[in-house]
């Protein structure tokens, strides 16, 4: 396949696939993807829709509503990109736990990742037709299961291509090497994606590895590796599409490092002014992806004030609705959580369900801690 | 005595501190664990006291934590290595099970490996998935390792200086829901709370209440209740604190004195430390009992998230409710 990023741009040079500039004016024309306006401003309501949940959701963690979750703020342009070129009930994504942005794209209704993030299970089951993996919350092993997902698409011949991803901290964990190398030998159809946004939690890039870049981790198991600015969405999605195109067709895997930042906290319960260097958050403020493509669609003639208004206030209202659904339906039965241990009820299990349930009807308000 | 109050966390850091300035071969590492102090701020001012050199952040791979410790260790150091949350570090049991449990025999005495492990454990902290398990039994089932699991600030700093000063490697489970719960007077400097002592907290005669971790507290809540609400009976309740090797004699001098035992833990009912205790109680104490010996403990479940966590964890509620039945049995 002929190809305009893989194997073209070189890590060990330390080369980045670039298509726009900071403020959103085109650099390098000849890159620009081929993607219709109408799909390009879908992209761009996505972002818009992920940043605007992430900001409600601080909102309500910070009352007590939401227990915890971890903010895309400052990637969207990444997760959007990598994850527009799937085909939706086709391909797969095995998701990491900051994938706000992608899982909207993916599919998940926001109202399971809400439910997610307020402590019930039913939140990481994907809908009929999304093939989307709950949050994974052991860095590295989607990675693997990723792999995995891709040598079955290749063994029954189903044409699907999995995509997953980590953030530059979890590059150090052993299974995205020996899953690279896994799906290099057997040349499977599976992108990795590393969200290099220079944080793992309060420790630095620079404490996590001496590479030149993430991309030339790839390097040694032989998965062709790119480069490409994780802010400029035009870039990310048009490597991430001739990737899938690529793994699709038969080449074997690609490994994309997106170049970004975490403009958010680590965590909800994360404070980054403790370890975050003041100018350096300031200056990556200049780099927001959303601000970037924005000012590319005003450009394009696409996009004014006008419409960004009516569609902070659309997002917004929905984003209420999906979170006041979750938090009616956030409590369960004990019945589940005994259900779906395995696929019947163990004799044992029978029996402790049937004692806690005694237990429960006899004394109703001790199922304990915070409720 | 001198002392300071502090916290369970804050104990931690204390005995690290102590232990960094008396032993130059210890070594203090975990993801975040050097510039900020790990996320719960247990290793806080280590690496400005010691430098990066002794204390420092490292890369995920929890796999390498604990094979690099068992290196540090086989050549005369003293590696303290941080897992973040207990649920995170299952990378790691390869080098755990595989070689720091085994490696003193397969070397016959030359090469053992007195790793320290520090795992925050345990739920009702409204974390998220993976952040509230409670697999102790797993580390307990394997030869060459010890385990313990400190639930006050005193014994936090006593056991963590007698796991870093012994021979073998030492599993140390701190309950995050206890970290911030309460303060307490520990003593300054050096000292240790001996590893396989368990801690009598309070003196009875009807039943013993065997328990460790988070569950010292919701025991003692629940004692508290039941006798208020009878007078005459009155409850032994032991902390075990150290999980491998548990205090026999103080367990089964309590049990012949009670002929009753109930032992608590949040962690999964089956193949656990009750599975162990009560087979042991029962083969050493048959003749004494007065009904069967029981257990409150979590289900043999996948830890719930907050939604259904109330639902597994043993509550005070519910350690009375077993309290009320062992004290009402009869044969
Ligand atoms: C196996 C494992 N170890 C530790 C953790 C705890 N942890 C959660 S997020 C995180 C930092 C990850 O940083 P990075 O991979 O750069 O991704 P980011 O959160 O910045 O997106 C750590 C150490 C975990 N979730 N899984």
């Amino acid at each position: 396949m002929k190809t305009k990023f893989i194997n073209v741009f070189d890590p060990l040079k330390n080369e980045r696939v670039e298509i726009m500039d900071k403020d959103g004016k085109i650099i390098n024309p000849k890159l620009v993807p081929d993607i219709k306006d109408k799909d390009l401003i879908d992209a761009y309501k996505l972002m818009n829709l992920s940043r605007r949940q992430d900001d409600f959701q601080n909102k309500v963690q910070r009352q007590g509503r939401l227990l915890s979750f971890l903010s895309s703020t400052g990637q969207e342009a990444s997760e959007v990109g990598y994850t527009l070129p799937l085909i939706k009930g086709k391909d797969w994504f095995a998701s990491g736990y900051r994938n706000n942005a992608a899982w909207l794209t993916a599919g998940m209704p926001m109202r399971n990742i809400m439910l997610y993030w307020m402590g019930n299970e039913y939140g990481g089951k994907a809908p009929d037709g999304v093939n989307s993996l709950p949050p994974n919350i052991i860095i590295g092993s989607q990675y693997t299961q990723a792999t995995g997902i891709a040598f079955a698409e290749k063994y029954n011949k189903t044409g699907g291509v999995a995509v997953t991803t980590t953030g530059d901290g979890g590059m150090s964990e052993g299974e995205t090497y020996e899953a690279m190398n896994f799906a290099k030998l057997h040349e499977l159809p599976v992108i990795f994606i590393c969200e290099n946004n220079k944080w793992a939690i309060s420790t630095p890039y620079a404490k996590s590895t001496k590479s030149i870049n993430i991309a030339s981790k790839g390097i040694a198991t032989g998965v062709p590796s790119v480069k490409v600015d994780g802010n400029d969405f035009l870039a990310v999605y048009a490597v991430a599409k001739e990737a899938v195109e690529f793994a699709r067709t038969g080449n074997g895997p690609v490994f994309i490092e997106c170049d970004t930042y975490r403009l958010g906290a680590h965590s909800s319960s994360d404070n980054p002014k403790i370890y975050r260097p003041e100018e350096e958050f300031q200056e990556a403020l200049t780099r927001d992806p959303l601000i970037r493509l924005k000012n590319y669609l005003i450009e394009k003639g696409l996009w004014d004030q006008k419409k960004q208004d009516k569609l902070d206030k659309e997002q917004d209202e929905f984003i209420q609705k999906e979170f006041e659904w979750a938090e009616q339906n956030k409590e369960y039965p004990l019945e589940d959580i005994f259900d779906y241990i395995y696929a019947e009820k163990t004799p044992d299990l029978e029996e402790q369900y049937q004692e806690a349930k005694a237990f429960f009807q006899a004394h109703p308000e001790a199922k304990g801690g915070h409720h | 005595m001198a002392g300071k109050v502090l916290n369970n966390v804050k104990a931690v850091s204390e005995a690290l501190d102590v232990a960094m300035d008396k032993w130059k071969e210890v070594v203090v590492y975990g993801e975040d664990a050097g510039f900020e102090g790990g996320v719960f701020r247990a290793t806080e001012g280590l690496q400005a006291k010691y430098g990066e050199e002794r204390c420092f952040d490292a890369p995920i791979s929890e796999a390498m934590f604990v094979g690099v410790a068992l290196g540090m260790a086989m050549n005369k150091m003293k590696p303290v290595v941080e897992i973040q949350f207990e649920g995170l570090g299952w990378a790691s049991l390869q080098n755990i099970l595989g070689h720091m449990g085994r490696m003193r025999n397969r070397t016959r005495g030359k090469l053992p490996t007195p790793v320290v492990i520090r795992m925050p454990m345990g739920g009702g902290i409204r974390a998220l998935e993976l952040h509230s398990e409670a697999m102790e039994a797993i580390y307990a089932h394997t030869p060459g390792i010890k385990v313990v699991c400190p639930s006050t600030p005193y014994d936090t700093k006593g056991l963590i200086l007698a796991a870093i000063e012994s021979p073998d490697p030492v599993i140390v489970f701190e309950p995050t829901k206890l970290y911030r719960a309460f303060k307490q007077e520990v003593p300054d400097g050096f000292y240790t709370v001996p590893i396989g002592e368990a801690f009598k907290i309070q003196e009875g005669n009807d039943l013993t209440v065997v328990t460790y971790g988070a569950q010292t507290v919701d025991c003692q809540k629940a004692i508290e209740q039941l006798e208020s609400k009878n007078p005459d009976i009155t409850i032994e309740l032991i902390d075990l604190r150290t999980l491998k090797p548990w205090d026999k004699k103080m367990v089964f001098e309590s049990v012949k004195k009670t002929g009753r035992l109930l032992v608590v833990h949040e962690a999964i009912r089956s193949f656990s430390i009750s599975s162990e205790i009560i087979a042991s109680v029962n083969e050493e104490c048959f003749e004494y009992l007065k009904a069967p010996l029981s257990r409150c403990t979590g289900y043999d479940i996948v830890i719930p998230f907050d939604s259904g966590e109330g639902y597994h964890q043993p509550n005070p509620t519910k350690i009375l409710v077993k309290m009320e039945e062992l004290l009402s049995y009869k044969f």
